[in-house]
């Protein structure tokens, strides 16, 4: 088919325009990337999240107890709406892994002898099941495998009540119950330091004097069937025998953090792509306006012929729509590369599927395609429009004479400190204050971008320093196995290289006001306490009051809608289970998690116990660390130990890695968009003025000349674009904290020099490169075009 | 007293008035003009510049609107025409040349005239049209590889491959030099002789006026002398 004569001049100017074409498509590119990877990840972790649930059977409800005879088992499946019931030994342990000297502990879970278990199945890496008989054999998971570089064949030692067994890795497993593994009174996964492991279900009774009995269920229910009566009648029957609550699997620990990260990951995923995609449409919309606005001329000399506005606005459209085709496909093609990197950082760091199902649903390229598509269309057929407007004889006469006049500065008697370049260029600037003003907004939005990109790092060194040195500042935090004496306060002090103890007391509780609840903790820790405080909003230590509770302000506004006066009512899942009447007596600021923090003596009176302690926090001095650790593994009642440092470094290694890797391919997008922005603003200013320029090129200007009047403007619009750009990162980065917040954290509006350096550095270094271009192009000048041709 | 309206002519212009803005400053480029413009009449408007010679030619044309008075084009009013009318209006009866040829920079000869015919119903084909004005061996050369006189008898070309029934040119040879200049005029000649096309033709040069069948001298807006010529010069006589 004969190409028609527009459509000939569409794709030579498309050719002739290259370098500005893929400057657009590359601002359309930036944001559609930012919007694919984002969706395209969080689709993926959640197929992938669902396939895996259901292809091992993960179990929709779960009970841990003290103790209950194996026939009670046989009446908890007569309950209505239980599908498969299964029961479990599982055990804490602390663990030794030859070489490593840090406190290790885990969870040790039955297998069913001689069979695959019915609910929460294992999928196996490596090696097979224990087989029965073999009473050393057991299954790690696969974290723990890896972290260590443990395989089938390898042993450990493991600590259970107090007695020190031989274990040979047979297997390497991943299961769904423990997708996201952290170990008890830790705030973040460490596969180093916590591991868990399956043997069989004889060997694990015999090891924790379980024989004929257990003390974990799990079940799956027909379809159809009221959780909450489920629940009710596993706790009504499990009561006598020391439950600690049946609970769903949103209250799952694994699945409920995995959960949190998904909403998370949601979230970042809804709100990065609009901004950026936000910005880049209106950034488009600045550029194809302005473009088009230059064709004024041809659009009169093809409304002459008879060209009707629709066929004009249409032959536009589809110049419009070829860069936008263009950026689209590079932004899914980009989008997609980059999401399946991240999510195969997700999946190694935090989400611990055995499989990814990468996926990328065409709604995603549809929403990016209509979004950008929208975006340049609106902005081309109002420029088309507003030029086809005029008559045809009208628009190509050169436009009335632009009326300039003496600008403020000049008025204002400055105009002996200004030479005619100058003035040229504030004339300029001012007599079209709306173009001049997109254009500082268009590289402004450029510069927000940036800090927006690069802001998560800065934000997370500082939550970190919070957390870890003015709230949580110890050492070491140790969980005991049971509530024990408070005394042993005193018997930890005593070791040798321990230099201060702060015993607390933490309860797992259900904490309700009106219809909202939160399953989680109390502790109970020291009024005046120096290694574990709570803080207030300017983040000064404050001392915990008697006789009641403070929340973190997460937890009391977002999640339990409570202020301080409101009385809390706390279910105990410990214990005789009382239900308590508990008053707000504060609100604390917390970035990292959730707490529910009391007096220590307030707690033990409410569960009318004497002075006890679940749990201590150490400080330790420098270089004894190891020698401590060792001698607390000795000790049967400590059941865990959290190393501060580790807990640090974890952090960095689970959060860290992937926002930092969404940082920096944020980043790169958003230097993309803002060379796009720059390079087209200065590009078309040339376009606008190339006449002028050559004119006062035959008058005798020289090339630096015209090039200061040029550039200079650009410059000045740059430099104007950084103080308003910061101003646009802050409002957007607001956006995000906002947005952002969760139950695991909440990022502080903290904006580091380097942020404010990063935005600004984007304009420059994109004013720069774009000027060294069009310093190049000024020389090309076709001077002898202006003397023959009009306007 | 206002002239009759003559059945016969294309063009009928009664009482026409233009006033615009430019800038700050308004001008009154038309005071009243009546015309009328006849088929097949090779007509040339005189006048110095600013004195509403284009303006006039624009409202003819359909590429502007009139602020006062009245057009008719074939006894149908152009003046209150939609955008829509006067759009067809000019697809199907108007051919246009303009000083400074106005051709898009990115087709080529054989291209700026196709852009043309393929909109309009009976077109003749682009090599015919160019062959018309000479510039059968240069089809496919751009608008930047083309001398002056070779743009303005592309333009030409695009102007009459739809076969209107009027011709306006504006200053068609006032960016070329007299030589060229003569190149050109004789395409319209010819193409105002074989094709028997109404050709209107502005020109502040007074050498130009003896090829045209009636001179028309503007002044200030206003029809100053309307003059016919019995004896047509040819083209290529002309020297200025």
């Amino acid at each position: 088919m004969r190409l028609r004569a527009l459509d000939r001049k569409l794709l030579r100017e498309l050719a002739h325009m290259k370098s500005q074409v893929l400057a657009i498509a590359a601002v359309i590119m930036g944001g559609v990337a930012t919007l694919v990877m984002s969706l395209s990840t969080y689709d993926s972790l959640v197929g992938t999240r669902d396939h895996f649930y259901r292809q091992y059977r993960l179990a929709d409800v779960f009970v841990s107890l003290k103790r209950a005879p194996e026939p009670v088992a046989l009446r908890l499946r007569e309950i209505p709406g239980i599908q498969t019931l299964e029961t479990r030994v599982m055990s804490p342990v602390k663990l030794e892994v030859e070489g490593f000297t840090d406190p290790v502990t885990g969870l040790l879970l039955s297998l069913p002898d001689g069979r695959e278990p019915l609910l929460n199945g294992l999928h196996l890496r490596r090696g097979r099941l224990p087989q029965a008989g073999s009473p050393d054999e057991v299954v790690i998971s696969d974290t723990f495998a890896d972290a260590h570089g443990l395989a089938p064949g390898d042993h450990l030692a493991a600590i259970v009540r107090g007695r020190r067994q031989r274990l040979v890795v047979v297997g390497v497993a991943v299961s769904p119950e423990y997708v996201y593994q952290i170990a008890p009174g830790a705030m973040f996964p460490d596969f180093k330091r916590y591991g868990v492991l399956w043997m069989g279900r004889r060997a694990l009774a015999a090891a924790t004097d379980m024989e004929g009995a257990f003390n974990q269920v799990s079940a799956t229910l027909v379809a159809g069937a009221r959780v909450e009566d489920v629940l009710d009648q596993l706790d009504a029957a499990l009561a006598p025998y020391g439950s600690r609550g049946a609970y769903a699997r949103r209250d799952q620990f694994s699945n409920r953090f995995l959960s949190e990260e998904l909403k998370q990951l949601k979230t970042t995923a809804t709100v990065f792509p609009a901004i950026f995609l936000g910005v880049a449409a209106f950034l488009l919309h600045i550029v194809l306006s302005r473009l088009i606005a230059l064709q004024r001329s041809q659009i009169g000399i093809l409304k002459a012929f008879g060209y009707t506005d629709r066929a004009i606005a249409l032959h536009y459209v589809k110049f419009v729509l070829v860069v936008v085709i263009l950026g689209v496909a590079l932004g899914v093609a980009l989008g997609t590369w980059f999401g399946e990197s991240l999510s195969r950082v997700y999946q190694e760091t935090t989400f611990r599927f055995p499989y990814l199902h990468y996926q990328l649903r065409p709604a995603v390229v549809a929403i990016a395609f209509l979004v950008a598509g929208s975006a340049a269309l609106l902005a081309t057929v109002w420029a088309v429009f507003r030029a086809a407007r005029l008559a045809p004889a009208e628009a190509m006469r050169p436009e009335a004479p632009p009326v300039y006049r003496a600008t403020l500065l000049e008025r204002l008697g400055f105009q002996r400190w200004l030479a005619a370049p100058s003035r040229m260029i504030l004339r300029h600037i001012e007599r079209r204050p709306v173009k001049s003003l997109l254009t500082v907004v268009g590289i402004a939005c450029a510069c927000g971008l940036m800090m927006v990109g690069y802001y998560q790092k800065g934000a997370i060194d500082f939550m970190v320093d919070v957390q870890f040195r003015q709230s949580a500042r110890e050492d070491l935090a140790l969980t005991f196995i049971d509530p024990t004496s408070d005394r042993v306060r005193h018997e930890l002090a005593a070791l040798p290289g321990v230099t201060h103890v702060e015993t607390f007391r933490d309860v797992p509780a259900i904490l309700r006001f009106r219809n909202h609840r939160h399953r989680g903790a109390i502790y109970g820790i020291q009024p005046d306490g120096v290694l574990h405080r709570a803080l207030d909003t300017r983040l000064k230590p404050v001392t915990v009051p008697p006789g009641g509770v403070i929340l973190t302000d997460y937890l009391a506004r977002e999640i339990l809608h409570v202020r301080p006066g409101d009385i809390l009512s706390v279910e105990v899942l410990e214990g005789r289970r009382p239900v308590l009447e508990v008053p707000v007596l504060g609100i604390t600021h917390q970035y990292l998690g959730l707490a529910a923090y009391m007096q220590q003596e307030t707690l033990n009176a409410l569960l009318r116990e004497g002075p006890a302690a679940t749990g201590a926090y150490l400080a330790i001095e420098p270089g004894q660390e190891t020698a401590v650790y060792a001698r607390l593994n000795e000790r049967p009642r400590v059941l865990g130990m959290v190393a501060h440092a580790a807990a640090i470094r974890s952090f960095y290694a689970t959060i860290g890695e992937f926002v930092l890797f969404y940082n920096l391919v944020a980043t790169v997008l958003a230097g993309a968009i803002g060379f796009g922005v720059v390079y087209n603003s200065a590009r078309i200013a040339l376009s606008e003025r190339e006449r002028e320029l050559a004119s006062l090129r035959v008058l005798g200007f020289t090339r630096g000349e015209i090039g200061y009047i040029l550039l200079g403007e650009l410059g000045l619009l740059a430099l104007l674009a950084v103080p308003v750009g910061m101003a646009v990162g802050v409002g957007l980065v607001g956006i995000v904290v906002v947005a952002l917040q969760s139950e695991l954290y909440r990022l502080p509006l903290f904006l580091t020099p380097d942020n404010y350096a990063m935005g600004a550095l984007v304009v420059v270094a994109s004013a720069l490169a774009s000027g060294l271009i069009i310093w190049r192009r000024l020389g090309r000048l076709d001077l002898m075009a202006v003397l023959k041709t009009r306007e | 007293m206002m002239p009759a309206m003559d059945s016969q002519a294309v063009f009928v212009a009664r009482g026409l008035t233009k006033v615009y803005r430019m800038g700050e400053v308004e001008v009154q480029a038309l005071r009243g003009i009546d015309l009328d413009l006849y088929p097949g009449e090779l007509v040339v408007l005189l006048g110095p510049s600013g004195s509403g010679k284009s303006t006039l030619l624009n409202i003819l044309g359909g590429l502007d609107t009139a602020s006062g008075g009245e057009v008719r084009y074939l006894g149908r009013p152009l003046t209150g025409a939609s955008d829509a009318e006067l759009t067809r209006f000019r697809r199907e009866h108007v051919g246009f040349v303009f000083q400074f040829y106005n051709l898009i920079p990115s087709l080529t000869a054989r291209e700026n005239v196709a852009a043309v015919t393929e909109i309009v119903s009976h077109p003749m084909t682009p090599e015919a049209a160019l062959a018309l004005v000479g510039l059968q061996d240069r089809l496919d050369h751009f608008p930047a590889q083309l001398s002056g006189g070779e743009q303005q008898r592309v333009a030409i070309a695009r102007a009459i491959a739809k076969n209107p029934a009027v011709l306006l040119c504006d200053e068609p040879t006032g960016a070329l030099d007299s030589q060229t200049g003569v190149v050109v005029l004789e395409a319209l000649e010819k193409v105002n002789r074989e094709l028997g096309t109404l050709t209107v033709l502005i020109t502040h040069n007074v050498g130009i006026a003896a090829m045209a069948d009636r001179v028309i001298r503007l002044s200030d807006g206003r029809i100053v002398e309307v003059r016919p010529n019995p004896q047509r010069k040819a083209a290529r006589e002309l020297s200025w």
